[in-house]
């Protein structure tokens, strides 16, 4: 880990994080010269545009006497000015542009490819929400906040140094008069923001009570609706829904006064200069020429004070975006193959079969340490064989899988599958000698093709329809509104689970792996269609060896090994007879089953 | 936006009001030159220090009157927008109450959430900008060009000609980058949902080694996205500088042709300053409404998406038909006539022809395997979806003539799923029947297996249920959703698999317990185990979306295939168990 860094010191960290954006930036350095350059051009030019004018002005002394040429000269120093300042403003639009765009799409591209080496406990143990507004909404806000309030704090300092610096050189007792009055814009603008935060904590907390009840309700709509419940429900809505409005008013309202108020105190100056500029010129100190320079300063001036008010809470929240974006990145991936990992082959050239031999050798996991689950676990698969195992919830059964297939490493001992340790075989052909299906059913978004393509993303549509005749989703999904090519969004809409579960397997059907592990994933499926189904399993796949967790005893016990499993051990194991017989465990959890009948 | 004007019709007044106090702070902006002229024309020219003295006491004054008109627009507007977003929320969430299911398959429940929450208030934003600021911005583009027309018609026909430029520039650019952005915010979409995706399904897709092919997947839609932002920026990024330099063209036109009348003792040297100073009000305005263009336009994108919702008709409409309380002597209380289902045009048929009879107080099983079509049988009786073909008739009267909420309130349904809401057990119960009383509410938790584990609950009925229920067990979530459907007593009572999470045992208890109920009651059992069917009066074998048989459990085991294939892949191993 690069996090040799271990000083706890905020300070520190937000440095380090600091340090490591700009080495993410750097590759931008030319487009970020390019941009500060650009400012720097244009905040000088538009500076210069005043006094310019006022120059002009100067040579408009009264009815005829005034300076055509030196009037001239002035216009088209101004004319050259304006055309330089419009073509830099525009270089630098580009420059950010550029950079913005640049370094959100490589964060998230680094960010997603994090994602898919992270080991699986990283992602079982985060919420899914907030990896995703890691790589979405922080990458966003960092973009735009960091490089956008990185320039807008570069012009705004320019523009502040530039206007103090014309404004000094014209006149500096007027320039006292517009730094004096300046403060009072903080003042004024801190009033508000103060007031303001605390009505914009009171709407955001309404707005959370309200998202849930919307969640709430409208994610389950349909019942809803069957109780006729939509009344009540409106009515609860509703109240806080007025509740909100008037927070949300408040907050509006208040905040919304941050402008005007900055505009006054603009007024004022504004008038202060006009006053003392006026006596000024009635003094002879000061041309009317340099008067209206003065004057258009005063306008502008506060403007840059304001914006860097707000730049230094966008800069603070895009660095603390950038360190979960990091934090992200920085997560360690799961150990990479060894560069002689063994390829099984039957996964390769998916023509030749092996034995589909499995052996679990001394096997000890736990998640946490302080828990430890598996201890000392043994099982030898003979190839062909059906494994089912059984057992209470949280028995480990579900564990074994995880193992089986490389979603978490063993702590000790060996799992060897065709004779070699899965520890020094490719994860990707590991994987693609199991046949896969979940309990919890997961679809992708597009269409059922895709989804039961998944492993074969080449099939042909006889194969994908031959697939899903097997099992048995052939006659629902021609039923659907647009067949094969029904799109599935969300968590699989209107099919049932069931119906779900069915194109999962029918996933596995085109594929046909050597090896199937199968996790509850009949459960939802009427007994009949699984019987049918797993005679398609064991005729199209020759009797390959399989692993079966389940509750059904249909499902069981037909096996040619049950595993009873307990606390992370065997307790018993044997065909289903012999596991009667025994009048153990197993027994126990069958009679409990099915005394109800 | 055009089509959620309606819902800021009852804010009209804010609407103008806003506006209006805005115009008038412009107003008062756009007399700061004419003053600042008058303070070089008369008080410098004629060093008349009190003229300028009150010259400036009303520089104060019309900026203090700008403030209190700010503050009163900002006001209304802020109540405009937020009684614009409270009114849209309370009617798109009513809206939703009455889509039909159909509607809410195709739009989906997690769209349906963001149009109600951040789609509404970028709109609200949208209001609250456009009200105060999107009509300030050309009115004082305009109003200099009036004060302009004031003080010098030659001159201020340099402003007639400037301002249809930049009005081409801003509106043309804006027409451009519109359409650009909402497909950005779609962009966007498509990368979260990839993201999303992989995380949930992140054991498949390892399962079948697609990391690369995803990686690969969401960096060409990263790349598409960030081309698109750099194609937008690109053109946006023109904006600023282009009228940037047609304002300060005009300025020098200005001066020149200025010098030119001065010269000629036409205007004053404080008219052409003032003339200058309403050129820059224009540039400041514009680029504050370029700034402007990107909220207004994502706003504008929301209120459509929001529209669209709200334009989606429910094809369940209400009919005006009465539903009899009870049916007339040897009515069916629920009737199926040749009933096919077919959810879209193009499909096939769910069900297909489906007829049968049920009589008061029969309990009809509904057996069949995954995607066989029994709940979509079931859910004709509530109107959760209307047939496509043939009648459903409820006591005789066909249901598409009757109320929907009537029919509903008939009618006891358990869901698959079981759902429960944030309350207590109480309020839960409450769904069924509004006014249950404690009594009540224990006789229907006991006909539900429930009561047992209610009562151990140490507030009882009154025990905090938390959202989705998931302070509770399937099979507890399970027996409260089914005590929920009996408190009402129902005349109609439909359980769709839900005893799917229930062990045999409590299964058959359920059932005993609803064939004891104390009032009459049409059930419909639908289910894949045979044992939760085996009793009922007569059972309905789907297969494909056809009724594949009809008869008690008698009658069609042996006779029926499929009944007896569904039976005998349950049964077998209990045979085997007591042998």
């Amino acid at each position: 880990m690069r996090k040799r860094n271990k000083v706890s010191d905020q300070k520190n960290r937000q440095t380090e994080t600091v340090r490591r954006i700009i080495k993410r930036v750097a590759k931008y350095r030319f487009s970020i010269f390019f941009s500060l350059l650009s400012a720097a051009v244009t905040v000088a030019a538009s500076l210069y545009i005043p006094v310019l004018t006022g120059r002009a002005v100067d040579e408009v002394t009264g009815p005829g006497k005034v300076d055509f040429a030196g009037l001239f000269r002035i216009l088209t120093v101004m004319g050259i000015t304006i055309g330089v300042m419009s073509l830099f403003q525009w270089v630098m639009n580009i420059c950010n542009n550029r950079i913005t765009f640049g370094v959100v799409k490589d964060i998230r591209k680094e960010a997603f490819e994090k994602l898919s080496i992270l080991p699986l406990n990283y992602i079982d143990s985060h919420s899914h929400g907030d990896t995703v507004s890691r790589v979405i909404a922080d990458v966003d806000q960092f973009a735009d906040g960091l490089l956008m309030g990185f320039t807008q704090f570069f012009t705004s300092a320019m523009t502040i140094i530039g206007t103090l610096v014309f404004m000094l050189t014209i006149n500096v007792w007027i320039t006292l008069v517009v730094v004096l009055i300046t403060p009072l814009s903080f003042f004024v603008a801190g009033f508000i923001v103060k007031r303001t935060y605390r009505m914009f904590r009171k709407q955001s907390e309404e707005r959370g009570k309200q998202t849930a009840l919307i969640n709430e309700i409208v994610g389950n709509q349909k019942v809803v609706q069957a109780f006729s419940h939509q009344d009540e429900a409106l009515e609860e809505f509703d109240r806080i829904n007025q509740k909100l409005e008037k927070y949300s008013m408040d907050a509006l309202f208040f905040s919304s006064l941050t402008n005007p108020s900055t505009r006054f105190v603009n007024a004022i100056v504004y008038a202060g200069v006009g006053v003392a500029g006026a006596m000024a010129a009635i003094g002879g100190l000061l041309s009317v020429g340099q008067l209206v320079s003065f004057l258009s300063y005063a306008t502008q001036y506060t403007k840059p004070f304001n914006e860097i008010s707000g730049v230094v809470s966008e800069l603070q929240n895009a660095i603390a975006c950038a360190a979960r974006i990091l934090e992200l990145i920085d997560e360690e991936p799961q150990k990479p193959d060894d560069a002689d990992a063994v390829r099984l082959s039957l996964a390769e050239s998916g023509g030749e079969y092996r034995t589909g031999e499995v052996l679990f050798e001394h096997v000890s996991f736990s998640y946490v340490p302080e828990k430890p689950l598996i201890e000392d676990f043994n099982l030898d698969a003979k190839p062909g064989m059906r494994i089912a195992i059984v057992g209470p919830t949280g028995c480990g059964k579900t564990t074994l899988i995880n193992l089986l297939m490389r979603f978490y490493d063993v702590n000790t001992g060996t799992i060897r599958v065709e004779g070699y340790d899965t520890q020094r075989v490719t994860r990707k052909s590991l994987r693609a000698s199991f046949g896969m299906v979940l309990q919890e059913t997961w679809l992708k978004n597009g269409t059922i093709r895709e989804n039961i393509a998944m492993g074969k993303p080449d099939a042909s549509d006889q194969e994908i329809i031959e697939a899903a005749k097997a099992a048995h989703a052939d006659g629902f999904i021609r039923r659907l509104r647009d067949g094969y090519d029904t799109v599935i969004t969300g968590d699989g809409g209107s099919l049932s689970q069931g119906q779900k579960q069915l194109l999962c397997i029918s996933r596995i059907m085109l594929c046909l792996p050597p090896m199937l592990i199968l996790d509850e994933a009949t459960s939802s499926i009427d007994t009949r269609t699984e019987q049918r189904i797993q005679d398609a399993f064991t005729r199209m796949m020759k009797g390959r060896t399989s692993f079966i967790v389940a509750h059904r005893l249909s499902t069981i016990r037909n096996a040619d090994r049950i595993l009873v499993m307990k606390s992370g051990h065997i307790v018993e194991q044997g065909t289903h007879e012999e596991l009667l017989r025994l009048k153990g465990f197993y027994a126990g959890l069958y009679n409990a089953q099915w005394s109800g009948t | 936006m055009r089509r959620l004007f309606p819902f800021l019709t009852e804010y009209r007044k804010e609407c103008v009001l806003a506006p209006l106090f805005k115009m008038l702070e412009a107003i008062f902006e756009l007399f700061v030159p004419l003053v600042m002229a008058a303070i070089i024309d008369t008080g410098i020219a004629k060093r008349d220090l009190p003229y300028i003295g009150r010259m400036c006491a009303l520089l104060f004054f019309l900026a203090a009157v700008g403030l209190a008109s700010a503050i009163t627009a900002q006001y209304y507007a802020a109540r405009a927008a937020t009684g614009f977003a409270t009114k849209l929320r309370h009617s798109l969430f009513e809206h939703i109450g009455k889509l039909s299911f159909y509607g809410i398959d195709t739009v989906g429940s997690s769209t349906l959430i963001t149009r109600m929450t951040s789609d509404i208030n970028q709109a609200q934003a949208g209001v609250n900008m456009t009200l105060r600021l999107f009509l300030r911005s050309p009115f004082i583009v305009f109003g200099a060009m009036i004060m302009a027309f004031q003080i010098n018609v030659k001159e201020a026909l340099i402003f007639a000609v400037t301002i249809p430029v930049l009005s081409v520039i801003v509106f043309g650019i804006m027409a451009v980058t519109m359409p650009m952005y909402r497909r950005v915010q779609s962009g966007l979409d498509g990368i979260l949902n990839t993201t999303s995706e992989n995380l949930e399904g992140v054991r498949v897709i390892r399962a079948f080694g697609r990391e690369e092919d995803e990686a690969r997947r969401f960096a060409g839609q990263n790349e598409t996205l960030a081309d698109l932002q750099r194609a937008v920026g690109r053109i946006s990024g023109l904006m600023n500088p282009l009228t940037l330099l047609v304002v300060n063209a005009a300025t020098i036109v200005l001066l020149y042709s200025g010098a030119c009348q001065v010269d000629a003792a036409v205007i004053t040297r404080g008219e052409l300053v003032a003339l200058v100073n309403y050129m820059s009000q224009i540039l400041v305005e514009l680029v504050k409404l370029a700034n402007l263009i990107v909220t207004i336009s994502k706003a504008l994108a929301c209120a459509d998406r929001i529209a669209d919702v709200l334009e989606l008709r429910t094809e369940i409409t209400d009919g005006d038909g009465v539903l009899p309380a009870e049916p007339a002597e040897g009515v069916p209380a629920v009737e199926f006539d040749h009933v096919s289902l077919r959810y879209a045009e193009s499909g096939e048929e769910a069900i297909s022809d489906i007829t049968f009879r049920a009589m008061p107080g029969e309990t009809i099983g509904i057996i069949g395997g995954t995607g066989s079509g029994k709940s979509s049988v079931v859910n004709l009786i509530p109107r959760f979806y209307d047939a496509t073909e043939g009648a459903v008739r409820i006591n005789g009267a066909d249901v598409k003539d009757c109320r929907v909420e009537e029919i509903r309130d008939k009618t006891g349904v358990v869901p698959q799923k079981a759902v429960l809401f944030k309350g207590t057990i109480a309020e839960n119960l409450r769904w069924g029947k509004s006014d249950a009383t404690e009594k009540e509410m224990m006789e229907a938790l006991k006909a539900a297996q429930a009561w047992e584990f209610v009562q151990e609950k140490p507030r009882k009925l009154n025990e905090p249920v938390s959202e989705g229920g998931k302070n509770l067990s399937g099979g507890q979530r399970q027996r409260l959703t089914i005590a929920r459907a009996l408190i009402g007593q129902p005349g109609i009572l439909i359980l769709d698999d839900s005893a799917s999470a229930l062990d045999f045992a409590t299964d058959a208890k359920l059932r005993a317990a609803i064939g004891k109920l104390s009032w009459k009651t049409t059930v419909f059992i639908v289910s894949q185990r045979a044992a939760s069917v085996m009793n009922a009066d007569r059972i309905i074998v789907m297969d494909n979306g056809r009724i594949a048989g009809t008869g008690t459990h008698e009658e069609l085991l042996g006779s029926n295939e499929i009944y007896t294939e569904i039976y005998s892949s349950q049964f077998e191993t209990t045979e085997s168990a007591g042998a």
